[in-house]
């Protein structure tokens, strides 16, 4: 079972790769969308790449959950409700959720896609295959 | 003009690989702004080729249910130019399908040589808000586009009947030469070509 430095610098290695960025800017606690730049299409190509370079296979909707938002009951002026924060709770696990339940904008839930996030995820898979 | 910048497959195996040729000609009329004086194929066509390549190799394994569209090309590399009266032979294998989207490694050679080498991600579009938003029809896979693929499978299948010796088939159109020289694309003779 590699370790989580080991499965930190090959998900570096897979968004340099993917995101075109410098490895330097692939931090723990980089933002995929803010510090990165990634687009929503560009985490498709995460998937395929994460798939590929660990030889895991990620079932739809697992690392980057799809209609986080389209509950009327999760979203209340823009901001996530308490269901809205569980929600998120249990389909992101491995996200710090914490960074939300002080901000809970609509807006903030991109920040929650990190590369640690990504790394504590691979690591479960690799933990449990 | 037709958006279609592909003239024939030379071989296609479902959810594996596909082969097709792009004749370049003066009649083209990009290729006369691309540049006046020096008739070169655009990189952004070889893409598009490249592109519509993959995207039946891809849209073919699902069955065609899916609206196939280009998402992101993560890496292109050219390595020349190609000009009027060349021929592109573009190979496409498919390395990744999932529900979706799919990645595919995409090549196009000249005379045997790389010109271009080229990664392709495909995202599937949501059916339902694509529905929403452009109707039920398929605009990715036209008649059109797919009549490509088509007749691949009408000259495979007119070859098939001539080996076969039934000369009662259909009149089989002269192809046999242009598929066999398709078959040294990359510089290597190739096995026969199989058009599923």
């Amino acid at each position: 079972m590699p370790t989580y430095e080991q499965i930190f610098e090959k998900v570096q290695a897979t968004l340099v790769d993917a995101l075109g960025v410098d490895e330097e800017e692939v931090t723990s606690n980089a933002t995929l969308q803010g510090d990165l730049g990634a687009e929503s299409i560009d985490f498709l190509d995460i998937v395929f790449r994460l798939e590929r370079n660990f030889g895991i296979k990620i079932p739809r909707g697992e690392l980057f959950p799809e209609n986080l938002t389209a509950d009327p009951e999760w979203i209340a002026d823009g901001k996530l409700t308490t269901k809205g924060v569980d929600e998120l709770k249990s389909r992101l696990p491995f996200a710090d959720i914490s960074k939300i339940e002080e901000d809970p904008s609509v807006d903030k839930i991109g920040d929650l896609y990190t590369v640690d996030m990504l790394v504590q995820y691979v690591q479960s898979k690799l933990s449990t295959s | 003009m037709r958006w279609i910048w592909i003239d024939k497959f030379l071989e296609f195996r479902s959810g594996e690989f596909a082969r097709a040729i792009k004749n370049l000609t003066l009649a083209e009329e990009h290729l006369h702004d691309h540049f006046p004086g020096y008739p070169v194929m655009p990189a952004s066509l070889i893409i598009e080729g490249l592109a519509q390549t993959g995207g039946i190799l891809v849209g073919e394994a699902g069955g065609f249910a899916e609206k196939v569209v280009l998402a992101k090309i993560p890496r292109a590399e050219f390595f020349g130019v190609a000009c009027a009266g060349d021929q592109l032979v573009y190979e496409v294998t498919l390395t990744d399908l999932r529900s979706e989207g799919a990645v595919v490694e995409a090549k196009a050679f000249l005379a045997g040589e790389l010109l271009a080498d080229a990664e392709i991600v495909f995202a599937h579009l949501d059916n339902s808000r694509a529905n929403q938003i452009f109707g039920p029809k398929n605009f990715v896979f036209t008649q059109q586009l797919l009549g490509v693929l088509d007749l691949a499978k009408a000259q495979a299948r007119a070859r098939e009947a001539v080996a076969q010796g039934q000369s009662q088939a259909q009149p089989v159109p002269a192809i046999g030469a242009s598929a066999e020289g398709g078959g040294e694309a990359n510089g290597q003779p190739r096995e026969p070509q199989t058009v599923a």
